[in-house]
């Protein structure tokens, strides 16, 4: 393979919001103290009439993204995972789901490749919360084009959208010309009949690896990208289970609520097959390096490889 | 102990901040320096603990609510024996019981879990209130940030702990002037810090963060102080002691290069040796 160019989907974040900052005086950014880190600090320096840093108060940081958006603007609000959705789940849940407000919110440095910060920052429980909320979009891009892209029809849908980015850097997957994104849509990035792997996030680009690997011994997997995690597209999914009757789920996330469980949802009501679910398995994350805990935690190509073969004993 | 065994201490607990936050390419060395008198102050001086026996009963309680600055608190917690200093290094390494933040299930003598900012001051208040349930005279130390402050869980917890009269309780706020995206003020501005706590019905003392005297007063006053809690504002510099992060706030979490960690050691060396002819 190719060597694969590495960017964190979070520069695609602040990529987006320039550009939507040039397109819509309506865009208004806020911040909680992370400003370099989310990459809302590129918009903060073309825009600084419409950027506003909160401090370190995310709960109340979503209620004025509310009263925002209730009064006619489009507020992106930006922390860490940990602290938009975990921190501030009450104020999202009660103040931008219940009335269905326009609030988009820019959440980075999910999952376990924080790193070296540890458990208390590694958010593997985001997607569950979010996706419980009715009415929320919910989705986390596999790399920085996709990452880009989803934030613009973020911004271009109407209604509230949690976005979820990494900190670390992750391969560039979708730098191909015909690449179009679409909220709700799933793209198969490589066709197989043997099992299904539906991934999400940085996991698609292990399990492209994974899928690779398990090429090499005659093993035929197809890799289905979810960027969507709600609305969820259960019809691609339940296509590609029909033609080879085994689902494998790969996320950087708990294994409960998130990915793995949206598929498994779609599956069970209408095309029932056996589920393996990769992710992080109800346990709190830890410090080390990104790179170290991906593989401890077993979500690179490798391990993921290992937990399908594993599985197929 | 003097107030020269206090600063030497203090020196080396600095040099265990560089040295570990080195070592892990990462973490918050501002913060922990800025504090780094106070973690001194606390666990030689303060604290009725015993690192032989870090649960025992009765201890004093600290709660480091502004938990990013965990090397300051591993280092003055392995000065005082608690764990091997040769430890320090291995923070924030995968397996390694020095997490980024403070872990109570890994590191003993860690009395609360925290990194979330905001949190530890409120578990710090339901500390304060069993040691008055139970009739106790032990007391309970918990140490913010002055970005922290910002949350609003740490007035929750302030109005709870003024309305109980927790005059067992002690708030210390770390007041350097700076968080992530600058200063306090500029970015979104807590001050007046000290009329909020007197708000609040703390006994409110304003000190200079690095001077052994003034925080040795101010624990005195605390603890005489009955019917309400203290709150301790610490006007202290970001970084201090390392010339080239003193006062910048880009030093609040990024690890010293190998070029870096030289200058910062040599800058402690220096400091370590005006103390030696201090006692000569
Ligand atoms: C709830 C929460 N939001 C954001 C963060 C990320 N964060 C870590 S340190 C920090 C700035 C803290 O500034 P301050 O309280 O002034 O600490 P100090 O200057 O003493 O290092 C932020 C925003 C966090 N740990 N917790
Ligand atoms: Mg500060």
């Amino acid at each position: 393979m190719a060597e694969k160019k590495m960017v964190a989907t979070r520069e695609g974040y602040g990529e987006a919001l320039l550009e939507l900052g040039a397109e819509n005086p309506n865009v208004v950014v806020l911040d909680a103290d992370l400003a370099a880190a989310t990459k809302t600090a590129v918009f903060k320096k073309a825009y600084p009439e419409r950027f506003f840093d909160c401090g370190i108060a995310e709960a109340n940081m979503i209620g004025i993204a509310a009263g925002l958006a209730a009064s006619g603007k489009v507020p992106f609000a930006s922390s860490f995972a940990m602290f938009a959705a975990g921190r501030a789940y009450e104020q999202v849940r009660n103040s931008v789901g219940y009335p269905h407000l326009n609030v988009k919110i820019g959440a980075t440095h999910a999952g376990i490749t924080v790193g070296e910060d540890g458990a208390s920052h590694q958010c593997n429980e985001d997607i569950a919360l979010m996706r419980t909320i009715p009415g929320m979009v919910v989705m986390c891009p596999a790399d920085t084009i996709e990452a880009r892209e989803a934030t613009k029809a973020a911004a271009a849908y109407d209604g509230p959208v949690y976005l979820r980015f990494g900190r670390a850097v992750c391969p560039v997957i979708n730098d191909k010309p015909d690449y179009h994104f679409e909220i709700g849509k799933g793209t198969i990035l490589r066709e197989g009949t043997d099992l299904t792997i539906v991934a999400t996030g940085i996991c698609v680009g292990s399990s492209l690896e994974a899928a690779e690997k398990l090429a090499e011994e005659g093993i035929s997997a197809e890799v289905i990208n979810i960027c969507t995690i709600k609305p969820l597209d259960e019809e691609l999914i339940i296509q590609s289970a029909k033609k080879t009757g085994k689902v494998i789920t790969a996320e950087e996330h708990s294994v409960i609520g998130g990915l793995g469980s949206a598929v498994c949802d779609a599956l069970c009501k209408s095309y029932p097959v056996p589920v393996l679910k990769i992710g992080v398995q109800d346990v709190f994350g830890e410090s080390g390096s990104a790179a170290a805990l991906v593989e401890k935690f077993k979500l690179d190509g490798k391990g993921i490889y290992e937990q399908i073969k594993d599985y197929l004993k | 102990m003097n107030n020269l065994e206090l600063k030497k201490i203090a020196n080396e607990v600095r040099k265990g901040i560089i040295a570990s936050v080195h070592s892990a390419k990462a973490g918050h060395p501002g913060g922990s320096l800025s504090a780094a008198d106070l973690f001194t102050y606390l666990y030689f001086e303060e604290l009725n603990i015993d690192p032989q026996n870090p649960k025992m009963e009765d201890r004093d309680r600290f709660v480091l609510s502004k938990g990013h600055t965990a090397p300051g608190l591993y280092s003055a917690m392995a000065h005082r024996g608690f764990f091997p200093v040769e430890d320090l290094i291995t923070l924030r390494k995968l397996g390694s019981y020095l997490q980024g933040h403070p872990c109570m299930l890994h590191v003993p003598g860690v009395d609360m879990s925290s990194g979330s900012l905001g949190q530890g001051v409120s578990a710090a208040v339901g500390m304060a209130l069993a040691a008055k349930m139970d009739q106790k005279d032990y007391r309970v130390y918990t140490l913010l940030g002055d970005g922290e402050i910002q949350e609003g869980q740490v007035w929750e917890a302030a109005m709870f702990a003024g309305h109980h009269k927790l005059d067992n309780l002690v708030v210390i706020v770390d007041n350097n002037g700076l968080q992530i995206d600058g200063a306090v003020e500029d970015v979104c501005s807590p001050y007046p810090i000290d009329k909020k706590f007197e708000a609040f019905n703390f006994h409110v003392i304003n000190i200079d963060g690095h001077n052994f005297d003034e925080i040795r007063a101010a624990f005195k006053e605390a603890k005489e102080t009955k019917g309400m809690p203290t709150a301790i504002i610490s006007h202290s510099i970001k970084g201090k002691g390392v010339s080239f992060m003193e006062g910048n706030a880009d030093w609040h979490g990024k690890a010293p290069n190998d070029e870096q960690y030289e200058v910062a050691m040599a800058d402690l060396v220096k400091i370590g040796e005006a103390l030696d002819k201090e006692e000569a």
